[in-house]
């Protein structure tokens, strides 16, 4: 059986479960007064995709930092970066997000939620993905470092040519992994009241009191996010398979 | 190549890896290391081809010092090629790309230049049917031919060779030791570190046994080989020998 035809089976049984739960409990359908809303709903969808792009790029720059930091060979340093990595990983972001907002930024006199959010997220995210990296460069043998050297390669030249090309290909399935997190994970900045996806559903849940319609496509609308990238995860791993 | 190695001393730590290691060569082609495992002979080669500054010591190539600081370290590297055990080859790179790679962003000749270089080399070989393939498609003496050639085609003064068969069966073994001997007829001179006794007879100008950090014996492959004086270097090779 061919892949695709699987995987439609599989997502229709799925469907019909839950098309029968539903026809049990004798739902009551009312789209018309989500409809109303759909200009709310579509402006929420528009802050999640440019707050997962913002916090994408924030995450990797922090990610890439504090990988430098936990690899450093100053004590320090790599404490710093140690210290920061589980603190994060070891912690809801919910908490850091209210201390974030309502402590951190309050104290510094940053009140733009938006910019807040978008920097909570990325110390989040850049957490994991600091992980990712370091575990990246540590799967380089140390054989492609002195036959990089061997050849007469700078430490810059070596990291160019040899090490990054080979560690990205790597990490490349993960961080599309930390990716469909972090655009998920965004969802939380609703607590702050950023105007995001999931707080115009709640809002729209709020004016219509239509639960079931207002969440539904708040989920259709992170899959339509997520499932590209995780398509995108699989395809890189394949891509870059190969023994040394 | 006249080697002049005195009182070599490198430790790890609290390890003594070699032990005030003193050699000198006559004018050689080929200098093959031998001796047991952890006895130093890698650490020993380690520190010829540049990669590691030993702890004390002196050696000189011709006459010449080797320096103690990376950049001029550097700049020795790339005078010299240098081939280990296995995982010489960038895996994300075709052979054709590893080849390349040293002769433009190494020793600046152009795409075309280096192509050039290397078209002579990889026919000679039986290696131009193989250079479009990644080295995960090579078998493993093809890609020890491979990591030879890139040391090679940047025409170094020398190469050191850190027993580059043995993560090899014996078929691969004797396809990448007939290239050895093919390199020395041409004229390359060599350090090789290698337990394939039969290929140090035949190829070496001089062997050295290299054992607890030292030199134990030293002198034309027959003499240490077959002959030593030395019990320790007799014993072992009566046990690899039987």
């Amino acid at each position: 059986m061919p892949r695709w035809l699987a995987h439609t089976i599989v997502v229709i049984l799925f469907a019909a479960l839950i098309a029968l739960a539903f026809s049990r409990v004798n739902y009551a359908w009312n789209w018309s007064g989500v409809w109303e809303y759909r200009q709310k709903l579509l402006q929420g969808f528009g802050v999640t995709v440019a707050l997962s792009v913002a916090a994408l790029v924030g995450s990797t720059l922090i990610g890439i930092l504090a990988a430098l930091l936990v690899g450093s060979k100053n004590v320090l340093l790599e404490a710093v970066g140690r210290v920061y990595v589980e603190l994060i990983r070891g912690t809801p972001l919910l908490v850091q997000l209210l201390i974030g907002f309502y402590v951190v930024a309050s104290a510094v006199g940053l009140e733009n939620r938006y910019v807040v959010g978008v920097l909570v997220l990325s110390l989040f995210s850049g957490a994991y993905m600091a992980e990712i990296f370091r575990g990246g460069l540590a799967a380089i043998p140390q054989t492609q470092r002195d036959s990089a050297r061997a050849i007469g390669l700078t430490p810059w030249q070596s990291l160019r040519l040899v090490i990054l090309p080979q560690a990205v290909r790597l990490v490349l399935p993960a961080v599309a992994g930390q990716f469909v997190s972090l655009i998920k994970d965004s969802s939380l900045l609703s607590v702050i009241a950023v105007s995001e996806f999931t707080l115009a559903a709640q809002e729209v849940n709020s004016f219509t009191y239509s639960t079931l319609e207002s969440y539904l496509p708040l989920a259709a609308g992170y899959l339509l996010l997520t499932l590209p990238l995780s398509a995108l995860s699989r395809v890189l791993e394949r891509r870059f398979r190969y023994e040394t | 190549m006249l080697l002049d190695i005195r009182n070599l001393v490198q430790r790890f730590g609290t390890t003594t890896v070699l032990d005030g290691l003193t050699m000198h060569t006559s004018d050689v082609r080929a200098l093959v290391l031998v001796g047991p495992s952890g006895g130093g002979k890698s650490t020993l080669l380690r520190i010829l081809a540049g990669l590691d500054v030993p702890t004390a010591g002196n050696v000189a190539f011709d006459g010449e010092q080797l320096p103690r600081d990376e950049p001029s370290l550097q700049e020795y590297r790339r005078t010299v090629g240098t081939v280990f055990q296995a995982y010489n080859l960038f895996p994300h790179l075709t052979a054709m790309e590893n080849l390349l790679l040293p002769l433009v962003h190494v020793h600046g000749l152009t795409d075309l230049e280096a192509r050039a270089r290397v078209r002579e080399p990889l026919e000679r070989f039986s290696l131009a049917d193989h250079a479009h393939k990644r080295p995960a498609e090579l078998s493993g003496g093809q890609k020890q031919r491979i990591a030879i050639l890139r040391a090679l085609v940047v025409q170094p003064k020398r190469l050191f060779l850190d027993e580059p068969t043995s993560a090899l069966d014996p078929e691969m073994t004797a396809e990448v030791l007939d290239m050895i001997g093919e390199l020395k007829d041409l004229g390359t001179q060599f350090v090789l570190v290698t337990h394939e006794m039969g290929f140090a007879r035949g190829v070496a100008d001089e062997v050295a046994f290299i054992g607890e950090g030292r030199v134990l014996a030293h002198g034309p492959p027959g003499e240490i080989i077959d002959r030593s004086d030395v019990p320790r270097v007799r014993s072992f090779f009566a046990r690899i020998l039987r």
